[in-house]
């Protein structure tokens, strides 16, 4: 016969077990919700966490930024495969907008509308945002492309499934499919570069330091004190991917 | 990369229209991502026919109730073959398996799938021709003897009772199959739907909108296909089963172009950032293809002959013909429907500035040879299955 003493401590612990198991089961179902928001911060805090600002108003339309990266990182030399490249605007007198990038801007660029019809023209070099809340980190069936400790995104060639997903996913027109590796490729902020203290590539070459680099954790870093006293502007805002190229001086017609 | 293919760039960036991203004038996913949501519809289409018959007893539609179950497993087995020959990486394919990432609506297609393969369609099939599959391995001799005993996997018990449960459970397996079905096409219609990128794309309404036009081919391709096989075994058409059938097809047709049309005038009328280049896609490089292909032939038309097919009860030999006209006017339109979503959606840049164009070439792994034969191939497979496993020497069902 059992005794009320042992009935109700076996009743005891068979109710902290259910709350425990329903928590613990709660608490995955919770976790592997998470999903959903796509895009946290990694968690080591002592690595930076890149951001980078491109100015405007600095850009003069070199190219050199665009031909470096492709030395720098084995892209094929045909216009249809770019890891960053320069954008002509030219906003005419009657409100219609030129967009040109000729070769990427590797080349150079040459005005083509007249000097009396032009409103105002600039240069704006594009890049992959190295996003937050990446898109294209989101849709890869196999996680072969990821975020880095310090925010930058890249891709593990040998894994992707060349399922080009990805390309599809970038707002920015950011990856291509790389014709010989037959692998999604996009601009890795030169990360072989930063993990020896060197400055990606295209940074290297501006003649007029139009880019900046920097940790976004760092109060005191040139970057976030560039940020605090200038307007910047990241593309695309509307679709809240967590961009952390930040554009100096960005006019409305860039997309 | 092949020269060609070099050759067709250089030939697209030429003749690019306004501005487009460098990146963009190679043109990612080609006709075999045409072909791949279109086959799925048929598969989830035609499953859907058949479970009408089963779950709401259309008693009319049996006639077509194996057919549609044998042209949806012929159209699943074939479904991810483009995809897979689409990877460029194929021999990875099976990363997608093991290691999905759990945040990619295509890492999901692999397990949506296999359930609908496995758990849905081979059992449903079985169940339903396992009485036949035991008699039919009593009656044959030499191999096709032991095929079939193979293919019953050992359960040959087919009393009244065996029988009767055979059936409750092939009922079960349809009911799970229904919301299967829905899911395997609508998350089709999400791996284009979510993504925010891409303005032709990204629409909630856009699985729906799969789902139903999935509906409306798979219905159209078994009237086919039980319009062909009547024809080929020398049987008279039950224009009965066209006119349920066609019923169905109208109704599920008029949802459809309602469903699509509600997203155009969506668009339409919010006319937001993207409305200017998708007009404009709209109006020149989708013009044939939405309006004429898909709108008019694939649409319009089937939508006003079923509508006349509804009262008319004249002449049979011209509501037959009526009937498989307009089958084969609705999987135009909803091939087209996929182009249109597919190809149309990487026609004009993300830069909302430009267009690039899209150039199939004949032979190749993404070509139209290619394409074509994923879309022959079922009906081999159909045609097998249909003479293994026939519809029509079924052992007679006892109620």
């Amino acid at each position: 016969m059992e005794s009320e003493k042992v009935r109700s401590s076996r009743r005891k612990f068979l109710k902290s077990a259910a709350t425990l198991a329903g928590a613990t089961i709660g608490y995955s179902w919770l976790k592997s919700t998470q999903f959903l928001v796509h895009g946290a911060e990694p968690e080591d805090k002592s690595l930076p966490w890149y951001g980078i600002v491109i100015d405007i108003e600095k850009c003069i339309g070199c190219g050199n930024c665009a031909k470096a990266c492709k030395n720098e990182n084995d892209v094929p030399k045909e216009p249809f495969f770019f890891r960053n490249w320069v954008e002509q605007y030219t906003v005419k007198n009657d409100g219609s907008v030129i967009i040109e990038s000729p070769n990427g801007g590797i080349d150079g660029f040459k005005q083509s509308v007249p000097d009396d019809e032009i409103f105002k023209s600039y240069f704006v070099p594009k890049m992959c945002n190295h996003c937050a809340k990446s898109p294209c980190i989101q849709v890869c069936p196999v996680g072969a492309t990821y975020d880095s400790p310090e925010g930058v995104v890249l891709i593990d060639e040998k894994y992707c499934i060349g399922c080009r997903y990805c390309v599809q996913a970038c707002p920015y027109g950011c990856r291509f499919i790389h014709p010989v590796k037959k692998v999604a490729n996009k601009c890795t902020l030169c990360y072989h570069r930063l993990k020896k203290n060197l400055a990606p590539a295209c940074f290297e070459v501006c003649p007029t330091g139009a880019r900046m680099y920097g940790n976004l954790r760092d109060k005191n870093s040139e970057l976030v004190k560039f940020l605090k006293t200038h307007t910047t502007q990241v593309l695309r805002p509307n679709l809240n991917t967590g961009s952390k190229l930040y554009y100096n001086a960005l006019s409305s017609e860039v997309k | 990369m092949e020269p060609q293919h070099y050759k067709d760039l250089y030939d697209i960036l030429a003749h690019a229209q306004g501005y487009i991203f460098p990146n963009e004038i190679d043109l990612q996913w080609g006709i075999l991502i045409v072909v791949y949501p279109f086959i799925t519809g048929l598969v989830a289409g035609a499953f859907i026919l058949a479970s009408l018959e089963r779950v709401f007893k259309v008693t009319i539609l049996k006639a077509t109730y194996q057919i549609a179950l044998l042209t949806a497993l012929s159209f699943l087995l074939v479904a991810t073959l483009p995809l897979i020959s689409h990877l460029s990486q194929p021999q990875r394919a099976y990363e997608i398996m093991i290691t999905p990432h759990s945040s990619s609506a295509m890492a999901i297609f692999g397990f949506v799938y296999l359930w609908y393969l496995m758990v849905v369609l081979l059992l449903e099939i079985w169940f339903d021709y396992r009485h036949s599959m035991v008699l039919w391995s009593q009656e044959k001799k030499g191999v096709m003897k032991w095929v079939y005993k193979i293919l019953c996997l050992g359960v040959t018990d087919i009393s009244p009772r065996t029988l009767s449960w055979d059936k409750k459970l092939g009922y079960i397996i349809t009911i799970i199959g229904i919301p299967s079905a829905f899911i395997l096409h609508g998350y089709v219609g999400f791996i284009f739907g979510s993504i925010k990128a891409n303005p032709w794309w990204s629409t909630p309404l856009m699985p729906i909108i799969f789902l139903f036009s999935a509906m409306v081919s798979g219905i159209s391709l078994v009237l086919l296909v039980y319009m062909v096989i009547s024809r080929i075994r020398k049987i008279a058409i039950d224009l009965s089963v066209l006119d349920s059938i066609g019923k169905y097809l109208f109704f599920v047709l008029i949802l459809d172009f309602t469903l699509e049309g509600l997203d155009q005038i969506h668009r339409i009328y919010e006319a937001n950032e993207s409305f200017e280049i998708l007009k404009l896609l709209v109006s020149g490089k989708l013009y044939l293809t939405l309006f004429v292909s898909q709108g008019l032939i694939g649409t319009i038309i089937p939508l006003i002959t079923l509508a006349f097919l509804q009262f008319y009860r004249g002449r049979i030999k011209l509501r037959k013909t009526l009937y498989f006209i307009v089958g084969m006017l609705v999987l135009v339109g909803v091939y087209s429907m996929r182009w249109n979503v597919v190809i149309g959606g990487q026609l004009f840049s993300k830069s909302f500035s430009g267009f690039t164009s899209f150039k199939v070439g004949l032979i190749g792994l993404d070509g139209t040879l290619m394409a074509a034969f994923w879309l022959i191939l079922p009906f081999g497979i159909l045609a097998f299955l249909l003479w293994l496993l026939p519809p029509w020497k079924m052992a007679p069902e006892e109620d």
